[in-house]
């Protein structure tokens, strides 16, 4: 017998059956939450940065962050950066990179997520490996709570995707938090559509 | 004070012979005595437990999220076989290698395999407990294979030489000293300082290296999506994300419980996961792994280990509801006070007392005794597993099978039949029996006026009690002595 067999064997010999039916989960909607107040709220509170934006030029707070930085990677079309990237790239090769700039499929209020999944990507190791991400999000995608979150289509379809709350953080050593553990240092984003 | 507790000698946790009972009193008399870690890491889990309450308070639907999360997974239990099929499926639909194994042993070998079918010399790997269960990294090394830890806390560990002693902080137990100390040994670092920044930093800068050149990555896994096959990983560090998407080659193992029928149930669990562990909305990273990046490979190993038994085990069950968020260590004041290594076992605090017996019930006889058995575990467990009922049905089982020591009869006579009767017990609680508050280090605890800070808990014990605690349990020296 294959361990396989033996273990569903087992668990089949022991487990209740009880016809407990699944619990239908509700999606504890508040309308008097302002979902976009809420999820810039959240995302300061996770260590994230909102990037204002501007009157003349909406990119310009962007703009200003980047300005001295050697290595951009920009996925989005609004930005140029001046490190292109093609699916042949390997994982590790984005380690130099100081900005990463790409676009989040949707938001999340509740907890101030983004989420990244490997289409905003392209390669997975780029939400991580450079210094630091800027986020592109358009307010329209923000939902209310994890419960709106998990119900997108997105999860459905990828291989990859993950909800960033801020930047990479720990607080192993004596509970002092530190913003920048292995991955980003910082995450900011800028609502745009 | 602070001058003091980075002087003070980190106190080292309990000593493993063999199949020996572990003597947890004698290990946690130690941690009491030095005094200034103790109070570090007693006042380190109470801010944790605090923030856990600050969090609970801001969402109105906590208790209704609690529930629904016990019933899914009660649900679940029931039909595991069925959804852990259906994982089965749509995870080899989206090609992930799904894997069996039955024990610690298997799982080690399977993985084993896997790496030296790829001729891969080095690992990188996030935190996981159920790794940690089965001697993973052991094995590994001896099969030539270099395992690099990513989690700070984890790698901290690791280069001392040291389990980890809380399931979402291994090193909580340490100073920034005696991280220093550590780092300065095995990672060249600059002696004498102790800077947590600097100390953070010097290790994300000597880890990079490991992540950019390994042959494979590997991470546990927090919840398994039967509806996606899909593998969801919580962390903070960003390091899961590394391990797992930088190498080719992505090895996941985890227990056969985690398993959760669907994306909906999903988010219950989120919302109480980091909420719980560090009173933090959500972790930094919330990642879901349904299939292997392009180019790359991915395995899933599902592992039973006692697990299946267990389900077998009416009292014992509900322990297979765990999340490992480790809010019951929080706030157990016997965890907080005695440190994570006193228990000698992989699962420490209340959650360690009702899983290590399981695995072992000799060599872990003593652990259900670590408990006041006032119900703080159960209260703040986000998926309700009535803790301190089992480490009373531990006491009561381990009596059947006649592995009591001597202090510990004179304690089970004193319980009298209460152990075996959950209403009677609830009952004497309610009532503020005297003689289920015993607690084995409560004579030193004392100072620290323990139970003052806990509006949840019932009073402290009176002189009477006391004394008579003092006279037929404490000899000063320990349980197994
Ligand atoms: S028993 Fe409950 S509180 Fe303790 S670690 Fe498990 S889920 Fe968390």
């Amino acid at each position: 017998m294959s361990s396989r067999e033996e273990i569903l064997n087992r668990i089949r010999q022991h487990q209740t059956n009880i016809s407990t039916s699944l619990p239908k989960v509700p999606n504890f909607f508040d309308k008097s939450v302002d979902i976009i107040d809420a999820f810039k709220k959240s995302l300061l509170i996770m260590g994230g940065t909102l990037l204002l934006v501007g009157d003349a030029d909406p990119l310009q707070a962007l703009k200003e962050k980047i300005k001295n930085a050697n290595v951009i990677c920009s996925m989005v079309p609004e930005i140029k950066g001046n490190r292109e990237l093609n699916e042949q790239n390997l994982p590790k090769e984005l380690d130099d990179i100081d900005y990463a700039i790409v676009r989040a499929s949707f938001g999340v209020a509740e907890t101030g997520s983004i989420c990244l999944t490997e289409k905003n990507l392209m390669i997975n190791t780029l939400g991580y490996l450079p210094q630091h991400l800027i986020v592109l999000l358009d307010p329209a995608k923000i939902v209310y709570n994890l419960h709106d979150a998990y119900a997108q289509p997105e999860w459905y379809s990828v291989n990859y995707a993950s909800l960033h709350s801020g930047p990479s953080a720990t607080a192993d050593i004596e509970g002092v938090l530190i913003r920048g553990a292995q991955g980003v240092r910082s995450l900011s984003v800028l609502l745009i559509s | 004070m602070n001058h003091l507790l980075q002087e003070e000698e980190q106190p080292r946790g309990a000593k493993i012979r063999g199949r020996h009972p572990v003597d947890q009193l004698e290990a946690a008399n130690r941690f009491i005595a030095a005094t200034a870690h103790e109070m570090m890491h007693d006042n380190r889990l109470w801010d944790l437990r605090k923030k856990r309450d600050a969090q609970m308070h801001a969402i109105p639907e906590w208790e209704e999220l609690r529930q629904l999360a016990s019933d899914i997974k009660s649900h679940t239990l029931d039909h595991l076989a069925d959804y852990l099929e259906e994982f089965e499926h749509n995870a080899k639909k989206n090609g992930i290698h799904v894997h069996w194994a039955k024990d610690a042993q298997e799982s080690n070998q399977i993985i084993g395999d896997i790496l030296k079918a790829h001729q891969a010399k080095s690992l990188i790997k996030s935190k996981s407990m159920l790794g940690e269960e089965c001697g993973l990294r052991p094995y590994l090394q001896k099969e030539g294979i270099a395992v690099v830890e990513t989690d700070l806390g984890e790698r901290i560990q690791q280069l001392d030489d040291e389990d980890p002693s809380h399931v979402v902080v291994p090193a909580v137990h340490k100073t920034r000293t005696d991280v220093s100390k550590v780092f300065v040994k095995t990672l060249n670092a600059q002696p004498g300082n102790n800077d947590v920044h600097y100390l953070a930093e010097w290790q994300r800068e000597t880890t990079r290296p490991y992540i950019l050149s390994a042959d494979a990555g590997m991470t546990g896994g927090n919840f398994l999506v039967a509806e996606t096959g899909a593998v969801v990983v919580c962390t903070n560090e960003g390091n899961a994300d590394l391990s797992a998407n930088t190498p080719s080659l992505h090895i996941v193992t985890v227990g056969i419980e985690k398993i959760i029928p669907k994306m909906e149930h999903l988010a219950v669990f989120i919302r109480l996961l980091s909420r719980s562990a560090l009173g933090s909305p959500i972790t930094q990273y919330t990642s879901y792994f349904r299939g292997p990046r392009r180019g790359g490979e991915m395995h899933v190993v599902l592992v039973d280990n006692g697990r299946s038994t267990r389900l077998g085990k009416p009292n014992f069950k509900p322990g297979l509801k765990c999340i490992r968020c480790g809010a019951c260590m929080n706030t157990c004041p016997v965890f907080r006070r005695s440190g994570g290594l006193s228990y000698g076992s992989v699962y420490a605090g209340p959650i360690g007392l009702i899983l290590s017996p399981g695995y072992d019930p000799h060599k872990y006889r003593n652990l259900p005794f670590a408990s006041t058995l006032n119900g703080s575990c159960a209260n703040v467990c986000p998926v309700k597993i009535n803790l301190h009922e089992q480490i009373l049905a531990w006491r009561g089982e381990l009596a059947k099978q006649g592995e009591l020591s001597l202090s510990k009869k004179v304690i089970m006579k004193a319980l009298g039949k209460l152990y075996a009767n959950p209403k009677a017990y609830r009952q004497a609680i309610q009532m503020g029996d005297k003689i289920l508050q015993y607690l084995p280090h409560f004579v030193v605890y004392n100072r620290l006026n323990a139970w003052g800070r806990q509006r949840d808990l019932p009073e402290a014990p009176k002189k009477t009690f006391h004394s008579w605690y003092k006279k037929h349990y404490m000899n000063g020296k320990g349980d197994e002595a």
